[in-house]
């Protein structure tokens, strides 16, 4: 089959949907690669780098879609390009079926099967083929690179001998893959990062890259993995609480990056104009959600502002275009995990096989049919994270409540033990002789000590405390030698058995611990 | 007959014994607390021999002597893995000189109760002070005769009672001690087995001896004695054969406690307080142990002794995926570049004598920069602490070895756990399987770990037989083979 990306004809796109690296992947699969004359120039591949490994360079976007059966792109096809489609072309691109229902219609009548790359099911098998995650990645990367570009000081806090830079403080507002990738890099810069979601189960994943989770006390805590990793709209009362909290913060920081997106919705407005206001001058915002309205409310998609108070409102859409080496590197290679796929045989020959759920899933045209929206995939995309109980945090009256009755718990069976003890021995005493009771005073204080002595006993000795006790119970070699001067042959012989096998045991016994201690060593 | 010397002597060396047991609380006071029980143990000893046991000292000394020689032979010879069969061995001695001790009591008693008889006086004393021809007549006997025939017969019945309970004790410590050695040593099958009648048989025994010890109780003469003797010698074997392998570590704490006990009961029949002292710290002692050890494994003390595993409440939760193998060549790559490393021996470690080879690996990872450390199930091993000494023979310092709850929240942050020879304390059904028979067991979380390998001779399961999900698990890898052969290869490839 022959491959072909096109130049992106959409204005200020830099990526490209094909690099000669993937290209000499797609060959191995026994597939051909064709690309437009100047299409990776701006990703920084040069035409002779694709010639060097064998990619055909055509002239231009019409011989292209005429001579390829499968067109890769990046962005949404234009309404041109999708003319160009015919029964038995396949498109491999960002689609964002939902938005652009006319295109899809259209791309319907052509009859080409439409792949949305923005429609792979999130599920582990189809993680390599991702590209929405491989985009917000660098979106998060590039979002501080940005923020850090126009905010005038340090991240990483410094003494120096010309005095004391605070660290700067970063805020995430939405965890997901864009939210931790810019923790990650803030907090390799230096920043101090706190990050918020409204997922509480995010928090470990937050935490893990190194960030301080905000925690938001609220009941109704929301089970985001039911959604496929994308939080869901929250409640007025906890949207009202997170604000709360934001304005709390807002003081504070010092970048604020927005990665907040709700499936098939515009943006939450999460950082409202008096948060702005509250921010310090020269701090930054970066909305990552620009393209749809943005999470600011001062946000101008495509745009770079200031605020009155001096805050910069950064509201690019386009960041992973603004690294388009590493973007185009990613995409062309979560196309060809998605070409790899659709190339079981690694033969040259296409089997858009609708049974698998990946393919299922990103298919949008097929066959002169829309495929969207899929059915649910069989796989569920996130196994329902178990609701985590969180420690609740005890008030002071409660503490004392729980102490209080723990220490009655303990006293009554203390007293319970001792009183039935007592009782044992009070009914002992009732009919042994006072000689017997004298002994047996020395036996319940013996026995108690040894337990309040052995409880000490560190768990690694526990061997060397067999052994000694071992060797110390031979201590009835007393009872042997106190019996030996019988006049009797028979007591005689049985004490000296007794002292003998004794003896065996106290030397044995003291010696082997005294071997095994001193193997105990430090490092 | 400085008797009042004597006590005094057995003051200091009952304190000596109490420091002697305390000071195993820490590794470094435990080296100087062997040598407080030593020396407690020399003054007893020669306190009682210029004490109360007058007479033939020579030979006493003789028998010491040899007893010393032969003990001096077992504890320089014997292989730390070996230590658990040791112990066991030296208990029996213990069980068997208490049954002795307790004959000879009986024998004197009768001696005593004959020669005063003879001479016309009565016996038992009746109560008040002693008659003038008692008093000399005592004086022509040993001195243990001598303290026997003070007694009144209320002290007579309660000394019976007594040297009967010493015997008893020490007769199923000394089966019981033999068997639990014979198991560990590998002479003995160590699957739990019982004769036809199982515990009833036990039961039958347990309420015969009671009968006959009624019976010598009225006076019916030494037979039932003896027949009591050898009841209790059945019940010690039989009660151990029925207790399989990885129970060990309860049934040899329990035999140190019996043996203790029996040393106490000896003690009272004696009148000897620092038999009585010794026995009772010796007694609780080995319970407390026994008790450690149950609570580890989530079972009362009586389904451990009544043996094997039972009370499986339903079908076992099915276990899905795979063992997938791995080679020498994939454990070192993860080894090499992790950073955290938590190794979990077991029993196998100590069947396949790979400590010494352990001991190597951690030296190699740690002279990388990595964290190394091991993870001690309390009933890893056929007895308590039986890892401890391993790895502290193969030089591992102490302060690496950490215990169950010291580590295992450190499970997550882990990126390498090496499983050697240990199945049932790392299986994660404890935790997620209500039906498991293990359910509510504390595991060691290794499969918390980025990657669990597992050294493992073959595919069975553990002791307790049933199935281990960890060995399915997504993260953990079978490192199939002898565990020593298996660390020998990977040590090459560290680097």
């Amino acid at each position: 089959m022959k491959i072909g990306a096109p130049k992106e004809i959409f204005p200020g796109e830099n990526r490209v949907a094909m690099t000669p690296e993937s290209a000499i992947q797609l060959k191995k699969l026994g597939h051909e690669c064709l690309i437009e004359a100047g299409a990776g120039a701006a990703a920084g591949f040069e035409d002779a780098a694709y010639a060097a490994v064998g990619v055909t360079v055509v002239p231009s976007a019409t011989a292209l879609f005429e001579q390829a059966a499968i067109i890769v792109k990046v962005r949404e096809p234009s309404a041109a390009e999708i003319a160009r489609l015919s029964a038995d072309k396949t498109l491999i691109s960002f689609f964002w079926p939902a938005q652009n229902a006319e295109a899809l219609e259209n791309a319907k009548a052509t009859g080409a099967s439409v792949i949305a790359m923005d429609m792979v099911p999130r599920i582990s098998r189809a993680q390599k083929m991702d590209a929405l995650s491989s985009m917000a990645n660098i979106a998060g990367y590039r979002a501080v690179i940005e923020a850090g570009n126009n905010f005038g000081r340090f991240f990483t806090g410094q003494v120096t001998a010309a005095g004391k830079v605070p660290p700067a403080r970063v805020l995430v507002v939405g965890a997901g893959v864009a939210g931790l990738a810019a923790i990650g890099t803030a907090t390799s810069l230096g920043a101090i990062t706190y990050a918020f979601d409204v997922r509480p189960e995010v928090a470990e994943q937050i935490e893990s890259m190194g960030a301080e989770f905000v925690y938001l006390e609220f009941e109704e805590a929301q089970d985001g993995a039911a959604t496929g990793g994308y939080a869901a709209p929250s409640s007025p009362e906890f949207r009202e609480k997170q604000l709360a909290k934001f304005r709390e913060l807002a003081p504070e920081v010092d970048i604020v990056i927005t990665t907040a997106l709700i499936p098939g919705r515009p943006a939450p407005k999460l950082w409202t104009e008096d948060m702005v206001a509250l921010m310090k001058r020269g701090s930054v915002v970066v909305d990552l959600a620009a393209e749809r309205g943005g999470n600011c409310d001062l946000t101008v998609p495509d745009q770079k502002i200031t605020s009155a108070n001096g805050v910069t409102i950064i509201g690019y859409t386009d960041f992973p275009s603004r690294m388009a080496a590493q973007a185009s590197t990613l995409y062309s290679n979560n196309i060809r995990h998605m070409i790899f796929d659709l190339t079981p045989g690694k033969d040259g020959v296409i089997n858009h096989n609708m049974e698998d759920d990946v393919i299922r899933g990103a298919t949008v045209a097929h066959a002169g049919e829309i495929t969207f929206p899929p059915p649910p995939p069989k796989v569920r995309a996130i196994a329902a994270a178990k609701p985590k109980e969180k420690p609740k945090e005890l008030t002071a009256e409660e503490k004392r409540a729980t102490e209080v009755a723990t220490f009655r718990a303990q006293t009554k069976s203390q007293v319970t033990l001792l009183a039935v003890g007592g009782a044992l021995v009070l009914g002992v005493g009732l009919i042994a002789p006072a000689a017997f009771m004298q002994h047996f005073i020395v036996f319940v204080l013996s026995v108690f000590i040894g337990f309040q002595v052995i409880w000490g006993v560190a768990h690694s000795l526990h061997t060397p405390l067999m052994a000694v006790t071992n060797a110390i119970s031979s201590i009835i070699i007393l009872g042997a030698l106190m019996q030996i001067g019988s006049t009797s042959i028979l007591i005689t012989l049985l004490a000296a058995l007794g002292i003998f096998m004794a003896a065996v045991n106290i030397f044995g016994g003291f010696l082997v611990t005294r071997r095994m201690l001193a193997m105990f060593q430090k490092s | 007959m400085d008797f009042g010397f004597t006590i005094a002597a057995y003051a200091v060396a009952a304190v000596l014994f109490i420091l002697s047991l305390g000071g195993l609380s820490g590794q470094e006071s435990a080296k100087r607390a062997v040598w407080y029980g030593i020396v407690g143990m020399a003054i007893a000893v020669i306190a009682t021999m210029i004490g109360p046991g007058v007479g033939l000292w020579w030979l006493s000394l003789v028998l010491i002597a040899a007893g010393g020689a032969v003990g001096f032979q077992l504890a320089t010879r014997v292989q730390m893995t070996q230590m658990p069969e040791l112990v066991a061995i030296m208990h029996s001695l213990v069980g068997l000189a208490a049954v002795f001790v307790g004959f000879n009591a009986h024998l004197e008693l009768v001696r005593v109760a004959q020669t005063l008889t003879e001479a016309g006086l009565p016996f038992p004393q009746p109560a008040g002070p002693l008659s003038m021809q008692a008093y000399e007549m005592l004086g022509t006997l040993s001195n243990f005769g001598a303290l026997l025939g003070k007694k009144t017969a209320v002290e007579v019945g309660i000394l019976r009672v007594e040297l009967m309970l010493g015997i008893w004790i020490g007769a199923v410590t000394f089966t019981g001690s033999v068997i639990a050695y014979g198991k560990l040593a590998g002479r003995v099958d160590t699957a739990a087995k019982k004769l036809p009648g199982g515990h009833m048989l036990n039961a039958a025994a347990a309420v015969l001896s009671l009968l006959l010890a009624i019976l010598y109780l009225q006076g019916w003469g030494i037979w039932t004695l003896l027949l009591l003797t050898v009841l209790a010698l059945f019940i010690g074997y039989h009660l151990i054969m029925g207790i399989g392998g990885a129970d060990m570590p309860v049934v040899v704490s329990m035999l140190n406690s019996y043996s203790g006990w029996a040393a106490a009961a000896i003690g009272f029949s004696l009148g000897n307080d620092l038999l009585i002292v010794v026995g009772a710290l010796v007694g609780s002692s080995g319970a407390i142990l026994s008790y450690i050890m149950c609570k580890a494994m989530n079972r009362s003390f009586v389904s451990v002794i009544l043996g094997g595993f039972g009370g499986v409440t339903g079908p076992a939760m099915a276990i899905e995926g795979e063992q997938i193998a791995i080679d020498a060549d994939g454990v070192a790559a993860a080894l090499n570049e992790a950073d955290s490393v938590v190794i979990i021996p077991g029993y196998g470690m100590a069947v396949a004598q790979a400590q010494q080879s352990v001991s190597e690996l951690t030296r190699k990872l740690r002279a990388k920069g990595k964290n190394v450390r091991f993870a001690i199930h309390p009933v890893a091993g056929r007895l308590p602490g039986h890892m401890n000494v391993l790895l502290a023979e193969a030089k591992v310092p102490y302060d690496i070895v950490l215990e169950m709850d010291e580590i295992n929240d450190d499970f997550p942050s882990t990126d390498v756990a090496i499983v050697i020879g240990s199945n049932d304390i790392v299986n994660p059904a404890a935790q997620d399987d209500p039906n498991s028979p293990i359910a509510g067991m504390p595991v060691l979380e290794c499969w918390k770990a980025k990657q669990v390998f597992v050294s493992k001779r073959g595919q069975g399961t553990g002791y307790s037989g049933i199935e281990n999900p960890l060995f399915f698990k997504e993260n953990t890898r079978m490192f199939y083979g002898d565990a020593k052969k298996s660390i020998d290869a990977l040590l090459p490839m560290i680097d």
